[in-house]
Order: structure tokens, then sequence, then C-alpha cells
């Protein structure tokens, strides 16, 4: 479960500081999916940063279960990030010049598990989002969607808490961005983890239990 | 993870790869070369400071010749009115002097005995080195024809031609007298005999010698013939070449030191002592104290004879230590740069991909350590194409074998003033040598060791600024 408490983040732009999150509150049990909505530069992504242990709140707290992730240092938030978060980025962020199997390792390797044990996981986990024919195919050779799963099989191989999706569909066309919604839905509900998806389209949002938007760096609950 | 993860960057970015390795391997290679070079120059000097004062010389004593005063000059052939054997008008005139040469001091033998004296000096020996100078000549015989030179008479007849004209001949060699029952040190011990015998005890007052194999192939002589010294016939017992290939011996020709000194009126007397140390650590006292016990003698050591040494050899020394090294920093530290840039920028281009790790729970250490290790084999494969390189290069340098030329300024052979080009050449204690430049476990180390050091270097600055990055970049790149 995320609390977020009066928290705001403050960027510094040359000479002046910019307001990205003022004074935010919010909950999120455990379990929940969400989605977050908001114009281009209203603050989804810092929020989405803040909820990621990527950064600290200027002010206020965050906290995930036990950890207040605003006070931990760089090491125990790379712990808990490699331990309890998974992300889901729009780019797919997969490492060019390694097999989906071994891009879907590299989440295994901060957990110091033995080579064997990380290769018959990631397999599992290729397996489990359709990709158990493309193990050796690197990232150039596989397209777009079948990126996406390979990025999701790379965040749900640890079997995280939460899983944070960067506009995970922004990349796609609608019939594979229908394809991966099922696939994280179907995720979701088999595991029971934290879903939380930032958005711009509807079509996405709408398949949540929960709509927030972020507007001029102010959390509303959308309808 | 590690291992796949570093092998995959290295296969797959080839360009990067390839840059790197060429440049620290470029660098590697001037390294490798430049120091072979210079280990076979030092070689060379080694080995032609061997050939000219022979093996274990740790000192030598010498004294500075005086300088001539008015009217003294080299020693000159005098012929009185009545020398000379006069034949159909011809003079035939000849002359052999053996004497110290020109610019060559002599001093008293007892020197030895103060040099013995000296704490840690194991060995010591004299010699003295002198020229051999003949002169030979026919003239026509003046005493007829001048007087008579008048208006319808005709001019001398005899001579050379026979038509009044003269012709001379000059030739000189060096030699060396030798104390044949004295310590094992001195030019004798960096040659080996070639044929015949070398010199024993019992041949001191002997009138034999022993002769460089080169000049006794010029002169067409050998073991059983005799050469004619100060007009006495030696038999020659022996000849001998330098250990050291290419270079010739300190003199043409060595007899006892005791016949040398009659020979050439020079009773007592000695023109080189040759010293060995206890131990290397003992060379800077010993020059001291011998040069307390003889104040007014020239004590060099080795570094002294090599700093003494010119020609093409101190030419490729002074390059291969200016020149050769500096271009070895410059080019290394160029090499150096590319890689810390190339690693560098290999990081910026991939922030992405190290703030995704980041964001996905990798640490910093974990990070840097990967960047570290792909420029640490970077820099491996560089070295060891760097070591191919230079390897080849130094083959190359083996192949050819430049040939270098040395002549020591306080050479102990006396200087000859004439005779055959052989004979001037060791005189003048001029020696050439085939540059060859070795390949050494050290040399090789160095290069591994300068592959390491670049890799490690760019590493450590790459990883710096990886482990910088903030994770937040990998999500910044797509907000």
């Amino acid at each position: 479960m995320y609390t977020l408490t009066n928290v705001t983040k403050m960027y510094r732009q040359s000479k002046r500081s910019v307001t990205a999150l003022g004074d935010v509150s919010i909950e999120i049990p455990s379990g929940q999916m969400v989605a977050i909505q908001g114009p281009t530069g209203g603050g989804k992504s810092t929020l989405l940063q803040l909820l990621g242990a990527l950064e600290r709140p200027t002010s206020g707290t965050v906290v995930l279960g036990e950890s207040n992730l605003s006070t931990l240092g760089d090491a125990k938030l790379a712990r808990i990030r490699a331990r309890e978060i998974g992300f889901v980025f729009q780019g797919f962020n997969l490492i060019p010049t390694l097999t989906a199997q071994e891009n879907v390792e590299t989440a295994l390797a901060p957990l110091g598990l033995q080579r064997a044990e990380r290769r018959s996981r990631a397999a599992e986990a290729l397996a489990s989002v359709g990709l158990g024919d493309r193990l050796t195919h690197l990232p150039s050779e596989l397209s777009g969607g079948q990126q996406q799963r390979v990025a999701i099989a790379r965040a749900l191989v640890k079997n995280p808490e939460v899983l944070l999706a960067d506009e995970p569909t922004g990349n796609l066309d609608e019939e594979t961005r229908d394809e991966i919604m099922d696939l994280l839905e179907s995720l979701w509900r088999d595991t029971g983890l934290t879903l939380i998806i930032v958005t711009h389209d509807s079509a996405v949002a709408k398949r949540a239990e929960r709509r927030v938007r972020i507007k001029q760096g102010k959390v509303h609950e959308a309808a | 993870m590690f291992a796949t993860y570093l092998f995959r960057e290295i296969s797959n970015r080839r360009k990067q790869t390839t840059i790197i390795a060429i440049g620290l391997a470029l660098a590697i290679a001037l390294v490798i070369i430049v120091n072979g070079v210079a280990a076979g120059v030092k070689s060379a000097q080694s080995s032609i400071l061997a050939s000219i004062y022979g093996v274990g010389t740790d000192v030598t004593v010498s004294e500075e010749a005086a300088v001539p005063g008015e009217g003294e000059g080299p020693p000159r052939f005098e012929f009185g009115s009545d020398d000379g054997a006069t034949t159909d008008g011809t003079t035939a005139l000849s002359q052999t002097r053996l004497s110290a040469g020109f610019g060559t001091a002599t001093f008293d033998a007892s020197a030895l005995d103060a040099v013995t004296a000296v704490d840690n000096v194991t060995a010591a020996t004299a010699t003295l080195d002198l020229t051999n100078s003949s002169f030979s000549g026919e003239m026509p015989d003046f005493s007829q024809g001048m007087p008579q030179m008048g208006d319808g008479q005709s001019p001398p007849v005899g001579g050379a031609d026979g038509a009044g004209g003269s012709a001379f001949s000059i030739d000189s060699f060096t030699v060396t007298g030798i104390d044949v029952g004295g310590a094992a040190v001195g030019p004798l011990t960096s040659t080996s005999l070639v044929d015949g015998r070398g010199f024993a005890a019992s041949d001191a007052g002997a009138t034999v010698a022993v002769l460089d194999s080169t000049y006794a192939t010029t002169a067409e002589l050998g073991v059983g013939d005799t050469i004619a010294i100060a007009d006495t016939d030696f038999e020659i017992v022996g000849l001998v070449s330098s250990t050291s290939a290419d270079a010739t011996t300190a003199a043409n020709s060595y007899i006892p030191l005791d016949v040398a000194q009659s020979l050439s009126a020079l009773d007592g007397q000695v023109s080189t002592i040759f010293v060995t140390a206890a131990s290397s650590s003992d060379i800077g006292q010993i020059q001291t104290d011998i040069q307390a016990a003889l104040p007014e003698a020239k004590v060099s050591t080795q570094a002294d004879l090599a700093s003494s040494v010119s020609g093409s050899l101190t030419t490729a020394s002074d390059l291969v230590s200016n020149l050769g090294t500096w271009l070895s920093v410059i080019v290394l530290g160029a090499a150096f740069l590319i890689a810390i840039l190339f690693t560098i920028s290999g990081v910026s281009r991939r922030t992405r991909e190290f703030g995704t790790l980041k964001a996905i729970g990798w640490s910093n250490a974990r990070i840097v350590r990967q960047v570290a290790g792909e420029s640490l084999v970077q820099g491996l494969i560089g070295g060891a194409l760097g070591v191919a390189l230079g390897l080849g290069g130094l083959l190359i340098v083996n192949a050819v074998a430049p040939t270098l030329s040395a002549s020591s300024s306080v050479a102990p052979a006396a200087q000859g003033m004439f005779g055959p080009p052989q004979a001037t050449q060791a005189a003048a204690a001029t020696t050439e040598i085939a540059l060859q430049a070795p390949v050494t476990a050290e040399i090789i180390a160095i290069a591994v060791g300068l592959a390491v050091l670049g890799g490690v270097l760019a590493g450590v600055v790459g990883g710096w600024r990886a482990a910088r990055l903030r994770p937040a970049e990998a999500l910044r790149s797509v907000a």
C-alpha cells in the first residue's frame, strides 16, 4: 500500500524552481489498478518516479508498505526497486545487445540468483507473456508489441508488489494496445499486485479500477 | 549476467571497441618498439664498451696527454744525410717507430700497485698502448744532381720512376702491451681465440704476438707467420676476435708488456690500468679512492666511458631516449584520452539503458563494475593487438638490423696516424654493430600493464559518469 502525505516535488530549471507536484496526499491500497491521467507536464511522470523510488520528494512522505521512501538511502532504494517494484516503459527500454531471455534476466541479477535459476525463471516469464519461442531473439528482431511483452516479463519475473507502467501502450497500434492491456489486466488479476498505469489514452484508463487526474501538480480523483 | 552482458556489449558495439582497441594497440606497440630498441641500443653500448675496455672492467685509469708545446707534435721520421742505401742514383730509405700514439700519455707502472692497494679492488692490470709506424720510400740521389743544375744540364735521374721522382709508403698499426701473467681483466677478456693460442705467463720477455683476426686477414698474416714490430720479428701465436658480433678488438696486435716497454723505450711505463671492483656498489668509492691515491690520473667508470662513446649509436640512443620516449608518452596519452572519451560517450549514449537498469534495481556499484569491465576488456584487446604489432615491429627491426657505429674518445688504444682502413678503425676504437632489439618478459609486462591501466582509467571515468546518472533519466526520456 502506498501512502503519500503532503508530497511536494520541486525541480530547479536554470535559476528558477518549478513545482512539479504540490502538496499531494493520496493512498493507493495494495492490489488496486490505478490509472493516472493528465496533460503533458502536469506532474504524472514525477508522481510515478516518486512511487517507483527513483526520486525523493522535496517535502512530505512517500511510504510503500513499511518503507518510507522519502528518507531511505540510495542503496536501500535500489534494493526496494529490485525486489518490490516492477517498471514498464513507453519505449520498452530493452537493452539492444541482449536477447529477450537475457533482458528478462537483468531484473534477477540484483537478487543474487544462480544463473540456471535466472534462466529458467526468465524463460517461464517469457512463456507467460506468450514469447516462449522468442527467447534468443534480440529486441531488434521483435515487433513493438513483442518488445513490450518482454518488458512486462522483465517487470514481473521477480514477483513484485507493485507494477508501474509509464504509457505502456503509447508506442503501439490499437490492436496491439488492446493485447497488451489484456495481458496486464490478466496478470494483475492473477497475481494480485498493485498496478499503476500512467496514460493519455482514455480507452486504457477506463479499464482501471480507479482513475486519478493530475493537473498543474495537483491530484484530482476522477469519476 | 556480468559476463554475458559484457560479451554482448563488446561484440555488438564493434565500432567503439575497434577504435579504442586500435588506439591503445598503436600506443602499446610504439612503447614496445621504443623499449625494445632502447634495450638493443643499451646492449650495443655495453657490447661496444666491452669490446673496447674488456669484460669485467669497472674502472679504467689513464692520464690526460699533455698539451704539445711549441715545436712539439706528432712523432716524425728523421733521416741523416748518410742514411739509406743508394743504388743507380736512387736512395732507399726506411724507418720504423714504436711509440705511444700522439695524444696518448704514459705513466709510471707503480700506479698499478697503488690501484691494487685500494679497498674492494679484486683485480687490476696495466697495458701499454702503442703505435707501430713504418716509413719506406725511394728518392733520387740529389747529392749528385743538384750542383749541376745549370744551362744545358740534365735534371737528376734515379728515384722510383727513374726520372727523378719519389715514392713513399707509410704503414701503421696499433700494438698493446699485455701483462701476460696479470689479472684476468683488460682488453683481451672480451675476445675469443680464433686460431692458435693465447698468452701464457711464460711468454713474458718473448717476441710472440697475438693478432686481431680482422687485422690479420687484412694484412694477410696467420698463426706461425711473423710480424715486424719495431724492426723486431714476432712470431704470431694466436688470432683473436671480439666476442661482440661485427666489432673489432681494441688493438691490431698484442705483445707481452715487458717487451713492448723495452722496444718503445718506455721502460716502467703504462698507459691504462683496468680495474675490477668487488661489487657494482663499490665502484663509486673505488673511483674516489684511486683518484685520491693518483691525483694526476684520469679515473673513469663504465658510465663515464659510455658518455665518451660517439657515433650513430649515440645518435640512436639519444633518439630513443628523447624522441622515442616523448613520442610514446604523447601517443599513450592520446590513446588513453581516446579510450576515456569513447567510454564517456558510450555511457552518455546509454543513459536510458543505465537508467533502466537502475530503475529495475541495479546498484551503482554493479553498473560501475559493468562499465569498468567492458573498458578493461577493450583495453586488453588493445593490449593483445599492441603486443602483436609491437613484436612485429621488433621483428622488422631485427630483420633490418640497422648498423650502428661507435667510437670512443678515450680509447686505450693508441691513435694511429696512417695505415690501412682496418688499422685506423681499430686504432680509433671505432666499432660497428648490428642493432638487435630484444623481446623481454619485462617489455611484454609493461605492455599488458599499460593496456590494463588504459582500460581501468577509461572504466573508472566511465563508471563514475554512469554512477552519477539519476535513475529517473530512464523515465524522463519518455515523459
